[in-house]
């Protein structure tokens, strides 16, 4: 489709256009310009907060990345992050290889349920784990937090799979049947090297999902529990400090590489599977 | 013959499908039962500490037995009996340091009990042989009062409605009536207003930023569109404590905004933008938007533009053929964004927590305040148990209209 006005445009419509373009551009900005704000300010060489900023240093990058607590902080994240993921990858790719089987009765109230973590105010589950995780006597440890973080994390890997295997042709899976490959095999040689960009697409979202998260942290974590997140959100409490902000710096950085790499895993998806868009 | 073959290889496809099916449940198993564990269950947890609370049956059980079997008038103290179960229940607490626990519960109820209670506790243990209801006169003359009796017996059963009286501003008095709260803590109400406020202003306003921007896009050259969508998308994907620290930035009193009005000598005094509700609405707004305009755009692609041309060939003005032709196609992905982003804002609790001020906090600020600060757990249930009736009960009107999978993000 083109954005070209018609030529039999009226002159009421020539400045419809306009306005509509100059109220979205400043959508846009309002969408963008917080998250670029952060950048020049990361870079601030004074201990407190100004606007315009005068001079710049690295100082603030060096103190996130030798100051221990900071570094236990990031530890900590990736850690939590990766267990999360593999755990929600491992159980949701599997359950959207049976999801993708044609006509399953229920199919639809077991997406409802598994896709609900996503809308569930994460303050009811961090209360409700922690009741339930102290019984089990594992809230304030790693183990509590990395479980929650999966079942946070598992509905984006369901989705994603479940879309991939959407365009995936079933035939080739009956084909390596008939040649007498087990379902395992079939699976690993024939339907995981096809899919592949979904399931990583998935575990992608899964990744950035325990990584961001904050609440659960505040109420399973124990002191040596304390995540990137979670102390960002200690010093946002007291005052914003320049450290922070070059946290806020790094994370930013770390979306713009996770859309990157999703964009790439999309089009690799769409190669895979010839499916024309 | 043949009808008996074909009956047969029925029989054998059915049978086929329900093996296909049942290996389907087994890969679907493995995830259903972590969810079940570390996600069904934690709620339902949540739903039944909001009406279960046995720490006075528990730890009086003597007291209770002895309450029921008298059973007297709510305006009368009980008699001796009662008293002496009372001070064994009370020896028994204090060996196994639960008096204290029983003490806080009582005062949750009724402040002042606490004190009333504990005072008794620490004598107990000197007393031997009775008559108790002297002994508890002394300790405190509350005690042939019928105020902290009565409270006992509110819970005396292990499950009550206790919690979810006082998350609806009323309690239940010594003489067993339901009374409002006193004025100073009537604050539940308006809380649940406040929530339906904030989360009602963010989605107007994610709907008018929303919805130009997504009708600009679906009718872009895809180029052009998916460019600007990373726009879109890239805070999507930013850190959500990111967009709020940014939003700090943006609009504290020496932030950008501030500095940039005064530098330009527009305002003298910086404006409060920050700790308040303009900060919330306008960082949730932020935060929210994309999934708004993600819905509406991959709705608003779908509708052919011939329908539109159709419409204004037919003698339609522009108007018209967009508020008659074009925008009722667009319900599904209104609907769909909107409710998605009511849901959402409703549970917000850390970008209200760190760009509110106290007037400005959520439904969830108050769900972990009374976890942490006031430590009434049953409370803070009943609290999340409110928020989650809500939230799933849109969830159910979301997935009627859009349907689960659609939760397409990205």
């Amino acid at each position: 489709m083109s954005n070209a006005l018609p030529l039999y445009a009226t002159p009421l419509q020539r400045i419809g256009h306009w306005i509509l373009w100059i109220f979205c551009t400043a959508v846009l900005v309002f969408l963008i310009a917080p998250v670029l704000v952060v950048a020049p300010l990361a870079f601030n060489n004074e201990p407190y907060f100004h606007f315009p900023v005068k001079e710049y240093s690295l100082r603030w990058f060096h103190e996130l990345f030798t100051n221990p607590a900071w570094l236990n902080a990031i530890y900590n994240s990736v850690v939590t992050a990766v267990l999360a993921t593999l755990l929600a990858t491992t159980l949701g790719t599997l359950a959207a290889v049976g999801l993708n089987h044609h006509n399953l009765p229920g199919k639809r109230l077991i997406m409802a349920v598994l896709v609900s973590p996503m809308i569930v105010p994460v303050v009811v589950l961090a209360v409700g784990s922690y009741f339930f995780f102290s019984k089990l006597g594992i809230a304030n440890s790693l183990l509590g937090i990395v479980l929650v973080h999966a079942v946070l994390g598992m509905p984006f890997v369901v989705i994603t799979v479940t879309a991939t295997l959407g365009g995936f042709d079933m035939n080739l899976m009956r084909a390596a049947r008939g040649l007498g490959s087990s379902q395992i095999t079939a699976f690993r040689r024939v339907m995981l090297p096809i899919v592949w960009p979904g399931v990583l697409s998935g575990a992608l979202f899964a990744f950035a999902t325990s990584f961001d998260e904050v609440v659960v942290v505040l109420f399973l974590g124990g002191p040596e529990q304390t995540t990137l997140p979670r102390q960002m959100w200690t010093g946002l409490r007291e005052q914003l400090s320049p450290t922070i902000l070059s946290a806020a710096f790094m994370l930013i950085l770390f979306a713009i590489s996770m859309l990157l790499l999703l964009e790439l895993l999309r089009r690799r998806s769409v190669a895979l599977r010839g499916v024309v868009e | 013959m043949v009808a008996d073959s074909t009956t047969a290889l029925g029989q054998r496809l059915r049978k086929a499908e329900r093996r296909g099916h049942f290996w389907a449940y087994v890969l679907i198993a493995p995830l259903f039962l972590f969810v079940a564990l570390s996600f069904i269950v934690p709620l339902g947890t949540v739903l039944l500490n909001s009406v279960y609370d046995p720490i006075i049956p528990d730890n009086l059980p003597r007291t209770v037995r002895a309450l029921d079997a008298w059973n007297g008038p709510r305006d009368q103290v009980p008699p001796e009996p009662v008293f002496a179960a009372l001070a064994q229940d009370l020896k028994v607490a204090v060996q196994e340091q639960k008096a204290g626990a029983i003490a806080n519960r009582l005062n949750i109820e009724e402040s002042g009990l606490r004190t009333i209670f504990m005072r008794a506790a620490r004598r107990v243990a000197a007393q031997e042989e009775g008559p108790w209801t002297p002994f508890f006169e002394a300790a405190d003359p509350a005690w042939v009062q019928p105020l902290i009796w009565g409270n006992i017996r509110n819970l005396a059963a292990p499950t009550h409605s206790l919690f979810f009286l006082s998350a609806l501003d009323a309690r239940r008095l010594a003489d067993n009536s339901v009374a409002s709260q006193p004025e100073d803590q009537r604050i539940h109400i308006t809380i649940y207003l406040r929530t339906l406020g904030v989360a009602l202003t963010v989605t107007l306003a994610c709907l008018a930023l929303g919805f130009p921007l997504a009708y600009l896009l679906a009718h872009l050259r895809d180029k052009t569109a998916n460019l600007l969508l990373i726009l879109v998308l890239l805070p999507f994907w930013t850190s959500l404590l990111v967009r709020t620290t940014a939003w700090m930035v943006v609009l504290q009193k020496e932030g950008v905004i501030n500095s940039l009005l005064q530098t330009l000598g527009l305002i003298a005094e910086p404006l409060p933008l920050v700790f308040n509700r303009f900060g919330v609405v306008a960082a949730m707004t932020h935060i929210l938007l994309p999934f708004m305009i993600l819905p509406m755009y991959s709705v608003m692609r779908q509708i052919p533009a011939s329908y539109v041309r159709a419409a204004r060939s037919l003698g339609a003005s522009p108007s018209t053929a967009f508020l008659r032709v074009y925008l009722p196609q667009c319900v599904p992905g209104i609907g769909a964004g909107a409710l998605l982003v009511f849901i959402l804002a409703l549970g917000y609790y850390i970008t209200p927590a760190l760009l509110g001020g106290s007037t400005d906090q959520m439904i969830s600020y108050f769900v972990a305040d009374n976890m942490g600060r006031s430590l009434n757990w049953g409370l803070a249930s009943a609290l999340a148990a409110i928020l989650l009736a809500a939230v799933l009960a849109l969830y159910a009107i979301y997935d009627r209209i859009a349907g689960p999978g659609n939760l397409k993000l990205g």
